[in-house]
């Protein structure tokens, strides 16, 4: 791949904001307006006015669409209004590519990525629908109550660590090093609230072989960030956390109806992790720190295998609290909590958190970070991938 | 079973129905029938499911639906125990398989598998169809599910 092919290093994170995170229903103002909050502190975060955003990428059918944010904040022009397809946190690194394809074409200056959740004012994610009949694709699950998320992963799971002996304690050093990280961080709900290896394993089974702590919380709140080009990122407020590579992207047939994807043990990554790495030009083993969207752990075990950081073999070796555990874990995992701990923000956290540690701002900072990764939604079509780093890695 | 209805999972769930644009009607006029069938192309021959306007091996649109023999072999499975509908608050543990069609180029369908919930499941293991009629029993209402029983 030459230089020119790619968006390696020609834009940049310049801004993040979010609103406080809530337990779902618990958010004091409506949705929409969390959004607005969000997007205005990740201008201010950027050192920029909010009427200098022109473009907007968003994912997951966000209900705030740009020309009512954009109305509603006065931007001036409205260049690029973007949505990345497919429900799940799939799109939050795709929204981020979009962002940055949007800078490197000259389509527009300053792009904002935003995503918006207020599941106690929307209806939760964990519930199944309660509807008389059961359409298309879903009349081949819902009337046998397969119904939520968690019960239509689980079943890639068991098959998963059916083919490669994988254990309960894989999934169990996910969440443990997600709520050792949430107890340093003073956003996340989980704050003040330690997991320990019996609590896990004494916690209530939701749908085997996911626990409780296995599941992603339910939040209200709004996160937002801003992408710029690299000629304006070197000469603003914030260190820039170069992008290396963004992209999405969905194996052969994933989306098969009735589980029916031919590869079935799989996050959907097997496409993509090459394509992202190539784009970089760097490899697992320079990623310093990863933010991997955990909607449930075993989401995360074959995200994890899938990016080339351990063997389907050797994730019952690999997969411990003190590999994943910041700052010197061989692979620091979910630093501020992530969807489990943190908040459930459908995955845009987690890129706020991978800029945090570019920057050098983490609760949970690893030293001397270059290469900060994150895999976002595993299990669902598209997925999506982004590597930022300190160094832009081209000249400049 | 549910003490009041004898099937396995109580009334009160979604029913299946057709797509809006009326994709998968026959799979469950078929199950009315207690027939298994799965969409086939006329052209090549190749299985698909679930069903699509198109058969995504040779892109003929000159589907049908060809009836299966139910024997299958379970892929994956679950044991669910936290409900997330009204209708389960008294259902739980339910069993759901993944069970592959070896006679319909290893298609998968989900379903329940009738029995013991509590029971060990063993990926590989041997099942056949059992059709579970389900709703009111009249008209419209009325419905068939395609479910699993291990086979002895
Ligand atoms: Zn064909």
């Amino acid at each position: 791949m030459t230089e020119d092919a790619t968006m390696r290093g020609k834009a940049a994170i310049v801004g993040i904001g979010e609103t406080t995170y809530y337990k779902r229903g618990q958010s004091p103002d409506p949705e929409v307006k969390l959004v607005l909050d969000a997007i205005q502190l990740a201008a201010d975060d950027a050192g920029i006015d909010v009427r200098d955003i022109d473009g907007f990428a968003a994912y997951a059918n966000d209900r705030n669409d740009p020309p009512r944010l954009s109305t509603a904040l006065g931007i001036k022009d409205l260049t690029f209004s973007n949505m990345v397809w497919g429900g799940g946190g799939g799109g939050g690194s795709g929204a981020v590519a979009n962002a940055v394809a949007a800078v490197v074409a000259g389509y527009s200056k300053y792009v904002v990525v935003y995503r918006g959740l207020a599941q106690g004012q929307f209806g939760r994610f964990g519930q199944g629908a309660d509807i008389p009949v059961a359409p298309g694709a879903m009349a081949f699950t819902a009337p046998y109550g397969l119904l939520s998320p968690a019960q239509s992963f689980a079943m890639r799971i068991r098959r998963f660590m059916h083919e490669h002996g994988a254990e309960q304690s894989a999934l169990r050093a996910i969440s443990l090093a997600t709520y050792r990280h949430a107890q340093s961080n003073p956003r996340a709900v989980m704050y003040g609230r330690e997991l320990t290896e019996e609590m896990y394993d004494n916690s209530r089974m939701i749908v085997e072989p996911f626990h409780l702590f296995d599941c992603c919380q339910e939040n209200d709140g709004a996160a937002a960030l801003i992408v710029t080009s690299a000629e304006r990122a070197k000469d603003m407020k914030q260190k820039p956390a170069w992008v290396l590579s963004a992209a999405q992207g969905s194996d052969y047939r994933q989306a098969a109806t009735a589980h029916n994807s031919p590869d079935y043990a799989t996050s959907n990554f097997k496409t993509l992790a090459p394509r992202l790495y190539a784009m970089a030009g760097v490899g697992p083993e320079d990623v310093d720190v990863l933010q991997s969207y955990e909607n449930f752990t075993g989401g995360v075990l074959m995200s994890i295998v899938e990016h080339g950081f351990c063997e389907p073999d050797e994730v019952n070796d690999f997969f411990t609290l003190e590999n994943f555990s910041a700052p010197d874990g061989k692979l620091p995992l979910n630093t501020s909590g992530g969807n489990l701990a943190e908040c459930y923000m459908h995955g845009l956290e987690l890129v706020h958190e991978a800029v945090r540690q570019v920057r050098g701002e983490s609760t949970c900072q690893v030293p001397d970070v270059n290469v900060s990764m994150v895999t976002s939604g595993p299990m669902v079509q598209p997925v999506s991938d982004l590597i930022l780093a300190a160094d832009r890695g081209v000249d400049a | 079973m549910s003490a009041e209805t004898g099937t396995y999972l109580p009334e009160g769930l979604p029913r299946p129905g057709p797509a809006i644009d009326g994709l998968g009607a026959e799979f469950w006029e078929a199950a009315k029938r207690h027939e298994l069938v799965v969409q086939q192309c006329r052209a090549c021959e190749g299985f698909q499911w679930g069903p699509e306007w198109i058969c995504y091996q040779c892109h003929s649109y000159d589907l049908t639906y060809t009836q299966v023999s139910g024997h299958g072999i379970i892929y994956s499975w679950e044991r669910v125990w936290h409900p997330v509908h009204p209708a389960l608050q008294e259902a739980t543990p339910y069993l759901v398989v993944l069970v592959e069609l070896p006679d319909a180029g290893n298609v998968r369908m989900a379903g329940n598998l009738l029995g013991d919930r509590t029971q060990d499941v063993v990926i590989g293991a041997e099942v056949e169809v059992a059709f579970e009629d389900k709703g009111e029993g009249e008209g419209d209402e009325a419905y068939t599910l395609v479910q699993w029983r291990v086979v002895e």
